[in-house]
């Protein structure tokens, strides 16, 4: 984590849809802070959709859980907006370290510009704000506590990888570029695209464009 | 020998005259009319009144308690149960439950034997007791007669004697009387206790009845049980927990405010602690209620228990969206068996499969441990048992000295209709 640091990210314009209004409120003063603003905040899903409709923003940010039926609406109605755009940047903010949800919402699309953090991550400010610019980007951002829960499962086709593959790979689907992760591995950016090679290779991916390679082995990694 | 519970089952033993059966067999008749003869005159009075139609329903609910009365009795020569075969009213007021008595089969069986009681029985029964006791009573009576009177005795005032010899040979008479009519004198009390149950009784189908009332009960407690679970999670979640996720982002931005030096320090430290107490609250709203067991269904549930369990877990799940009760029992008993391996088998790999097969969710989870477990120790698995079993399920467990022990669960079940299938692993 790179904390102290300066942040440069272009402002964003928000769409933000949390039920709970203290909350909302919140993210909406967080968000000001750093420079994004938020066109919309809204409570429930159907608002979310007429919210996107009318603003067109750079970004959704939206809770899973949300009225009426206080089940996954927030996700629905987030899979169906993307299904509509799917160039839509969606960051999911979910209770839930299960990958059922990581993985459907990486699903949508091609799994690029999404993010699927905890909730709790939004009190990791920097983490927070960082996983908001790479999802704007078109990166994908999975939460590192739904990784570690995966990554402690020992199931093909993940079998096949080397450990320290495996750490590679986590942090890819965390949304790291290779620079982050040689930083974080204290290794040479080189040996990342080494082993990146090596996982794509095991992972028996189509040979395609890198990016879109990199997210279909977050897939792999979250469906296994 | 175990003791007789009827005097039929009395008269086939060697100490039938011994026992007590004869003189509870002799009560059991004669107490009857002291019902009856009651009975016999509410019966006039309530047919005088029926002719202005106010007695017609007294009549029908004279019957009932009369019968409660009668179920009573039946305890003198009838050691077996004989319980109420009427419901409880589901609503109270005397309404409702006139209503229930008079939609129920039992009440006119009441009503019946309080009329057949109250015309026929109790008039016989005081005429059988008199015939096979109170004939060879008085002719044992027969030398005390004739010692009060001196000259003679009317011996049961049929016929006459008037020595001692004769009056010894009547009583002696008499007593073999006794002996041989106590026996027919008990069969009558067994025929009529017999025909007492059967009309007072709980039928076949009544029991059955009740059996599926408790049934019914008991699932709908299950229901409520888990109503509660939803309502607290969603309590937890809507409240504690959006609080905590604010007041971690106040503490947050006041970290990257605070200048360097003990109070970022302190500030710090609060975050992190907010952050620890936010991650186990989660953990805990998750095993009060599994939200991906709404959301995503039993399938993916039981994937991602197998992705917490302590011990690796090979996963093999392919299953449609069931009924919730029926998702939320076997969630929560699979969770159990993993716990329960990763905690006592000392196995290093468990196996999960499960599949709807002809109509019935079947689950097993096997582990490579030492086996010896046992569902009665005080394990949660008890419970999770009764669980299933309200569903018309069955959890068993074999586990063998030396392993594999294998949990099986299975609940028959159809298909929800309907619902949306979240993605199947």
């Amino acid at each position: 984590m790179r904390t102290e640091r300066e942040r440069t990210d272009r402002p964003l314009r928000v769409v933000l849809a949390e039920d709970s209004v203290l909350l909302r409120e919140g993210l909406i003063g967080l968000l000001a802070r750093f420079g994004h603003e938020t066109v919309a905040a809204v409570g429930d899903a159907d608002a979310l959709r007429d919210a996107v409709t009318e603003h067109d923003p750079d970004i959704v940010v939206t809770d899973v859980r949300m009225p009426p039926g206080f089940q996954d609406e927030g996700l629905r109605a987030a899979l169906a907006l993307r299904a509509e755009r799917p160039s839509l940047p969606l960051l999911v903010l979910s209770q839930y370290v299960q990958r059922s949800y990581a993985a459907e919402l990486l699903d949508a699309g091609d799994g690029a510009g999404v993010g699927y953090l905890l909730k709790d991550r939004v009190g990791q400010i920097e983490e927070f704000l960082d996983a908001i610019a790479r999802v704007a980007a078109g990166g994908t951002v999975v939460d590192p506590e739904v990784v570690r829960q995966l990554l402690r499962r020992r199931r093909d086709p993940l079998a096949a990888l080397t450990p320290r593959e495996r750490e590679v790979l986590a942090l890819v689907a965390e949304g790291r570029s290779n620079a982050a992760i040689a930083r974080a591995l204290v290794v040479t950016e080189a040996a990342v695209g080494k082993h990146i090679g090596n996982i794509l290779g095991k992972l028996d991916l189509p040979p395609a464009e890198d990016t879109h390679r990199r997210v279909l082995a977050v897939l792999a990694f979250l469906r296994a | 020998m175990t003791a007789a519970h009827s005097p039929w089952q009395a008269l086939t033993r060697g100490d039938f005259l011994r026992s007590a059966w004869p003189w509870r067999s002799g009560g059991y008749l004669v107490t009857s009319a002291l019902t009856g003869v009651p009975a016999l005159l509410a019966l006039v009075v309530l047919v005088a009144f029926s002719l202005v139609l106010v007695g017609l329903p007294l009549l029908i609910l004279a019957g009932v308690a009369l019968a409660v009365v009668e179920r009573r009795r039946l305890r003198i020569v009838d050691a077996g149960p004989a319980p109420s075969p009427h419901r409880t009213p589901a609503e109270p007021g005397l309404g409702a439950w006139v209503r229930l008595r008079l939609s129920e089969q039992a009440t006119w069986r009441e009503l019946a034997y309080g009329l057949l009681h109250a015309l026929v029985l109790w008039p016989l029964d005081l005429v059988a007791v008199f015939v096979a006791i109170g004939l060879p009573v008085a002719m044992a009576a027969a030398p005390v007669q004739l010692a009060l009177d001196g000259e003679e005795a009317r011996v049961a005032k049929a016929f006459l004697v008037t020595s001692y010899p004769q009056a010894l040979a009547a009583a002696a008479a008499g007593l073999v009387l006794l002996a041989v009519l106590l026996h027919p004198l008990a069969a009558l009390a067994g025929a009529r206790a017999q025909l007492t149950r059967l009309l007072l009784a709980p039928s076949e189908g009544e029991l059955r009845d009740r059996l599926s009332e408790v049934t019914r009960s008991r699932a709908r407690l299950v229901a409520a049980f888990e109503a509660e679970r939803r309502r607290i999670e969603r309590d937890l979640h809507d409240g504690a927990q959006q609080r905590l996720v604010a007041l971690t982002m106040t503490l947050g931005l006041a970290r990257l405010d605070a200048p360097a030096g003990p109070f970022a320090d302190r500030i710090a430290a609060a975050h992190d602690e907010a952050g620890q107490v936010l991650t186990e609250l989660r953990r805990l709203i998750h095993g009060i209620h599994p939200q991906v067991l709404a959301d995503y269904g039993l399938g993916p549930a039981l994937a991602d228990a197998a992705d917490r369990s302590a011990l690796p877990v090979d996963a093999d799940v392919e299953l449609p969206r069931l009924d919730q009760s029926v998702e939320t029992a076997a969630y929560f008993a699979v969770c159990e068996a993993l716990a329960n391996a990763a905690k006592h088998s000392g196995a290093d790999r468990a196996r999960l499969t499960a599949r709807r097969l002809r109509g019935v969710l079947e689950i097993e989870v096997r582990d490579d441990g030492r086996g010896g477990a046992a569902a009665a120790k005080g394990s949660g698995l008890v419970g999770l048992g009764d669980r299933i079993a309200v569903l018309d399920g069955t959890l068993t467990i074999t586990s063998p000295p030396g392993g594999p022990t294998v949990l099986r669960v299975e609940i028959p079940c159809e298909p929800r209709e309907s619902e949306p299938t979240g993605p199947c692993e």
